[in-house]
Formats: C-alpha cells, sequence, structure tokens
C-alpha cells in the first residue's frame, strides 16, 4: 500500500489543477485501480513471463553447449553467473522489451475504446487529461518491471547455474559483487528510462485509433524502423535525435569510475519524447469524439 | 435552475458525421423530476444525442445545458451529479462484476475510498447481481451485463439518470425490476431520461417523452399531450339507430362502424362509434341511452396507444430512413 502511494504521489505533481487533497486523493486510488488493471491481466503476466525465458534459455544453452563466445556478454556467462543479466538485457533491448511496451503502450486507450469501458471511465468522470496520465505512469511501471525482470531473473538463473565474482568491467578494472548487482539494477533503471519514449508515443497511437492490435503494432514498428535509420551512416545528421540512439549506452554504467553522461544524455531525450508525444495525446484526446 | 426548471435543456443542437446530419436543431426539454421516454426509430439520432449531452462527442452547433450547467464546458461538475448507460455496456471481460464496479467508482475523482465496497455491494444488490458479483464478467449473460451497466449508473446518487435502451436484453422478471428501479429512483427526486423502442414500456413509465425521427425531433410534450386528448366511444347495440339519435344530442358525431374489428358484434348487433369530446362523461352517455330504452350490449372507450400515435409520427415503413 505505502509503495503504491509513493508512487502515486509521483504522479500527482503534474495533475489538473484542482485542490490536491481532494483531487490527489483520486489519482492515487484511480493509478491504483490501473495497476491492479494491468498485472491482473493475463496477458500481462505471459509478456513477463516471456521476457524471463531470455535470460533462462541463454543460460541453460550456455550451459549445455559449455562453449563460450556469441554476442557482447555471452561468452562471460560461464565464467560469471552475474553476466547472465547483462547479456540477457542485451539480447532483449532491441526487439524483446519494444515489443512487450508496444502492447501495453498501444493497448492504453485504444483497448479502452475497444472494450467499451472508455466512455464509462469519461461519464464517471475520469477526466482525460487525467486518465491519459494515469495511462502513461501504468506504463512507465511496466517498463522499470519489465527491465527489472530481465535482469533479475537473469541474475538469479547466473547464481543458480554458474560461478559468482567480482566482475570485470569494460575498462578493466574489478568490482566487488554486491556493487556489480547495484550496477545490474542501475542498468535496469537506464533500460527502462530509455523505453519511456516509446512508451509515449505508443500512447499517442493509442488515442488515434478504437483498434488495440494496430495500435500496438505501429508502436513496434516504428521502434524498429528507429533502429534501422540509427544504423544507416547516411543519416547520422539524424542519430542524435532518434528515441533509439541511447538504448546501448548502458555501457558506460559498467565503468570504473562509473559514467553517467550518457544517463543523462538518455534521459533528456526521453523527456523531450515524452513532451512532445505526451502533447500530441493530449491534444488529440481532449477534443476527441468517443463514438466507441 | 434546477428545482422546477429543466434537467437538460438543447437549443439548435446539431451533429453531423461528414454531410451526413445525424441529430439535427434539436430543441430538447426535459423537466426536473420527470420520468422522459426518448422515441425514435433506428438509426433516428438518439445515442448521438446522449453522447452530446454527456460530453462524449462535441456538438457540431447549437448549445446544452445538463442540470442547469453549460455542456461540455463544465462537464467535470456536471458529469459527477449524472448517471448513464450508454449504446449498451462495456466492461473488462477478465474482472468479476464487483471488480469492475470498483475500477469506475476508482475513476470518479471525488469518491472516498473507505465506503467503496459498500457502495459497490449495494449497486450490485440494486440489480439483482449480488450472487454473481465475483463471476468474471466475461462468462455473464446478454441480461447480466446490461444489469451491470445499470449498475455502473446507480454508484452513486445522482440527480440525472440517462439510460439509452436499459431493458435490451433483459428478461420479463429484469424487465419490471429496471422499471420498479426508475419509479424508484423518479420517487427520490432523479430526473431520468429513458430511450427505448418498447412503447408500451414508456407508455408504463414516463411522464414526459420526445420522438425524433432521422436526426429530427416530430413531437415531445407530457405524455397525454402526445398521444392526444380524443378518446374514441364505442357502443355495441342492436338498436343502433336510436343510439345515433341519443350520442347526437349530446353533441358526437356518431356512425355506424363498417369494420368490425373489434367486439364483434352478432348478428343482430351494430357498432356505434364516435370520437368522445374531453367535455362529454362516457357515464352520462351510458346513462341517456339507457333511459331512451336502448339496449347496451356494450361499451369502450378507447385512447389511442403510444403506439399509433408513433407509427403516424415516424411512418409505418420498416426500413432504415438512412
Ligand atoms: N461514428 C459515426 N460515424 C458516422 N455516422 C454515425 C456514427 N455514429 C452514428 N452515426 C449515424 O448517425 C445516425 C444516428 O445514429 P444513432 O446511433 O444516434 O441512432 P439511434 O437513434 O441511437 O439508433 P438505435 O435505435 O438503432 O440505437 C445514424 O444514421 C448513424 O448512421
Ligand atoms: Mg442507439
Amino acid at each position: 500500500m505505502s509503495n503504491a502511494d509513493a508512487i502515486a504521489a509521483t504522479t500527482d505533481g503534474p495533475g489538473v489543477g484542482t485542490p490536491p487533497s481532494r483531487r490527489g486523493r483520486g489519482a492515487g486510488a484511480f493509478l491504483l485501480s490501473e495497476l491492479a488493471l494491468l498485472f491482473r491481466r493475463r496477458r500481462t503476466w505471459a509478456l513477463l513471463g516471456a521476457l524471463a525465458a531470455i535470460p533462462v534459455l541463454l543460460a541453460i544453452a550456455v550451459r549445455l553447449s559449455g562453449e563460450g563466445g556469441g554476442p557482447s556478454f555471452v561468452g562471460d556467462i560461464a565464467g560469471n553467473g552475474l553476466f547472465t543479466g547483462f547479456a540477457a538485457i542485451t539480447v532483449a533491448v532491441p526487439l524483446f522489451l519494444p515489443l512487450t511496451i508496444g502492447v501495453v503502450a498501444g493497448d492504453s486507450a485504444a483497448g479502452e475504446a475497444s472494450l467499451g469501458t472508455l466512455r464509462y471511465l469519461l461519464i464517471t468522470p475520469v477526466g482525460r487529461i487525467r486518465l491519459l496520465l494515469v495511462k502513461f505512469a501504468a506504463a512507465a511501471v511496466f517498463c522499470l518491471t519489465a527491465a527489472l525482470t530481465v535482469m533479475i531473473v537473469g541474475i538469479l538463473i547466473g547464481l543458480a547455474l554458474f560461478p559468482i565474482g567480482p566482475v570485470t568491467v569494460l575498462s578493466g578494472t574489478e568490482v566487488p559483487v554486491v556493487e556489480a548487482i547495484g550496477r545490474a539494477l542501475l542498468i535496469a533503471v537506464y533500460v527502462a528510462v530509455s523505453l519511456l519514449g516509446l512508451s509515449a508515443i505508443g500512447l499517442f497511437i493509442s488515442t488515434l485509433t478504437d483498434v488495440p492490435v494496430g495500435a500496438m503494432a505501429a508502436t513496434v514498428v516504428l521502434s524498429i524502423t528507429s533502429q534501422i535509420l540509427g544504423s544507416l551512416s547516411q543519416l547520422s545528421a539524424l542519430h542524435p535525435y532518434l528515441f533509439t540512439t541511447h538504448w546501448f549506452g548502458f555501457g558506460d554504467l559498467l565503468r570504473d569510475p562509473i559514467s553517467l553522461t550518457s544517463f543523462g544524455e538518455n534521459a533528456l531525450l526521453q523527456l523531450v519524447y515524452v513532451v512532445v508525444f505526451g502533447s500530441l495525446a493530449m491534444g488529440r484526446f481532449v477534443t476527441r469524439d468517443i463514438l466507441s | 435552475m434546477t428545482g422546477g426548471g429543466l434537467a437538460i435543456e438543447t437549443r439548435g443542437l446539431t451533429k453531423r458525421f461528414g454531410h451526413h446530419e445525424a441529430v439535427s436543431a434539436l430543441d430538447l426539454d426535459v423537466p426536473t423530476g420527470s420520468v422522459f421516454g426518448f422515441l425514435g426509430p433506428n438509426g433516428s439520432g438518439k445515442t448521438t444525442t446522449i453522447r452530446m449531452l454527456l460530453a462524449l462527442a462535441a456538438p457540431s452547433t447549437g448549445t446544452i445545458s445538463v442540470l442547469g450547467s453549460e455542456m461540455p464546458s463544465r462537464s467535470s461538475d456536471v458529469l459527477p451529479r449524472v448517471g448513464a448507460l450508454v449504446e449498451g455496456p462495456g466492461f473488462y471481460p477478465f474482472l468479476s462484476g464487483a471488480a469492475n464496479l470498483t475500477r469506475f467508482d476508482a475513476a470518479e475523482p471525488a469518491t472516498s475510498t473507505r465506503t467503496r465496497s459498500s457502495r459497490v455491494a449495494d449497486a450490485l444488490a440494486r440489480v439483482g447481481l449480488s450472487a454473481a458479483a465475483r463471476k468474471k464478467v466475461g462468462s455473464y449473460s446478454l441480461g447480466m451485463k446490461q444489469r451491470l451497466g445499470i449498475a455502473v449508473a446507480l454508484l452513486s446518487p445522482r440527480d440525472l439518470i440517462v439510460l439509452d435502451e436499459p431493458t435490451n436484453g433483459l428478461d420479463p422478471q429484469g424487465t419490471r425490476e429496471v422499471r420498479a428501479l426508475i419509479r424508484g429512483l423518479n420517487a427520490d427526486g432523479t430526473t431520468v431520461l429513458v430511450s427505448s423502442h418498447l412503447l408500451a414500456e414508456i407508455e408504463q413509465l414516463c411522464t414526459h417523452a420526445a420522438v425524433m425521427r432521422t436526426g429530427r425531433l416530430v413531437a415531445q410534450g407530457g405524455l397525454d399531450e402526445l398521444r392526444g386528448t380524443t378518446a374514441a366511444f364505442e357502443l355495441l347495440t342492436p338498436d343502433a339507430g336510436e343510439a345515433i339519435g341519443v350520442l347526437a344530442r349530446h353533441g358526437l358525431e356518431p356512425h355506424v362502424a363498417r369494420d368490425a374489428h373489434s367486439g364483434g358484434p352478432s348478428a343482430d348487433a351494430a357498432r356505434v362509434d364516435a370520437d368522445l369530446p374531453s367535455s362529454v362523461r362516457s357515464e352520462d352517455l351510458v346513462a341517456a341511452l339507457v333511459a331512451a330504452d336502448v339496449r347496451v350490449r356494450g361499451v369502450a372507450v378507447r385512447r389511442p396507444s403510444l403506439e399509433e400515435r408513433f407509427v403516424e409520427l415516424t411512418g409505418e415503413g420498416f426500413d432504415v430512413e438512412r
């Protein structure tokens, strides 16, 4: 309860300009209800289960083959189980995480519209701005849950199947196990922040349609398109503005001393995307006829 | 503005979808405290009007006032006082009935968390769903969902309740329950707007009504006004000639009925029909007929039903008009 209240308190800030005492309590209750709705759906657990399967499959594959090599970090797993978390999140970032975020964010408004619950929420009246704020907050909570799921399951399966020891970071020095786990969790936070821009894009697309599957697909396609654009050197002028630009910048958190530069740049870029697409979503949603 | 005024007032309300006018220059007056029947054939613009009343859709032109405040600009003040069922219920199929109601109750900013579960239980009890409260809505029958939809409108005390086809899919008991529910709400001072095709239903329930046809209002007012006041006096007698004389002396214009559809005159009796002006009482006519030795085999005073009036106003045609 106190945990969720804390989340509620942080989202009160940009509230709808009414007395904080009454409206604030209401917003907290509705955010709780939104999170309960999200985490009571079997679909959400299926998404998290699929994410958890990534480190499990990686670890089992490495264990069975006994071979090193492969993409970044995978080769290190056999020597140190903690690398399972790093390897799994590297595998999940380009496609699997955006896929799950696309489902949750794309569903946010369009899903309510297709169920017919949107009109009842609005009549209640939930307030259109408040509804979008709560939907975004829930998507943000899901981003964090998803990234932490990959990382924590990765660490746990690594603990179970492989030896654990101090981690040799990218700059060549060793950090002790506890600090390495702390950095792993920080990487999960970095990845969660990376996905906020995509969440805002998904929320915006979701306000354009009553067909949730369409909004989900469009969101995922955009995340892939952005990564493809980011890989074309001819478009390098565009790269700093792509929301996927810093998606793999979490390697900086594995340097000694730790570098927070890319964390800050990434957070700023994501903030810009959240503000721009959040405003577009509100502009669209506030004036829209609800005919679903 | 409330007490005695109008709970809903629209002026020149128009909604266009592209070039198609779904609602045209509608001037709706729903008196405070009434049970107001909102009638019209399929596609006549009832649901579209209700969406605009509830600020779900913006009018193309025209003004709306609900409970004395302008809509949609004052919707955050007005809507907490309004409960509604619009175009069928909408629910999360993977949640139970009670969890669905809890969700909608939590969405309303001003409701108190402490009394939430008792409000939900009350609303479920009022629509007779207490026993199915823990079942997933996905497994509800059509009528159960409809009942749950009405329960959403009843979560908090309301000044106005808007029900778009509330008895759709309900069994006879459910229909009666809903009728009783509406009467009860109205007795507590709630204004109720009910849209329906079931004219008998509206006739039993409503104090006022409006009839729509292809987006236009074709009639509106108290139920008696709408039905028209002229009743038909029908007499079954073997002494048709004398009867016509007696009735004519009381200011009626009687004639022998050609068709024999009601009453089925026996071989030696005929049916005499006349319009009954409101100034003449039927019992006086019967007394006069008996006094004149007319053998009265049967007498009926028929008022046109709302259905007859409705068909008169909206046309006989079965096809949706556009
Ligand atoms: N989203 C929409 N886009 C375009 N036209 C629409 C839309 N919704 C309704 N209409 C049109 O508006 C008109 C009125 O529809 P509405 O749903 O208000 O009718 P209704 O009186 O509620 O009918 P019913 O008794 O069948 O429920 C219809 O001609 C319909 O085709
Ligand atoms: Mg309708």
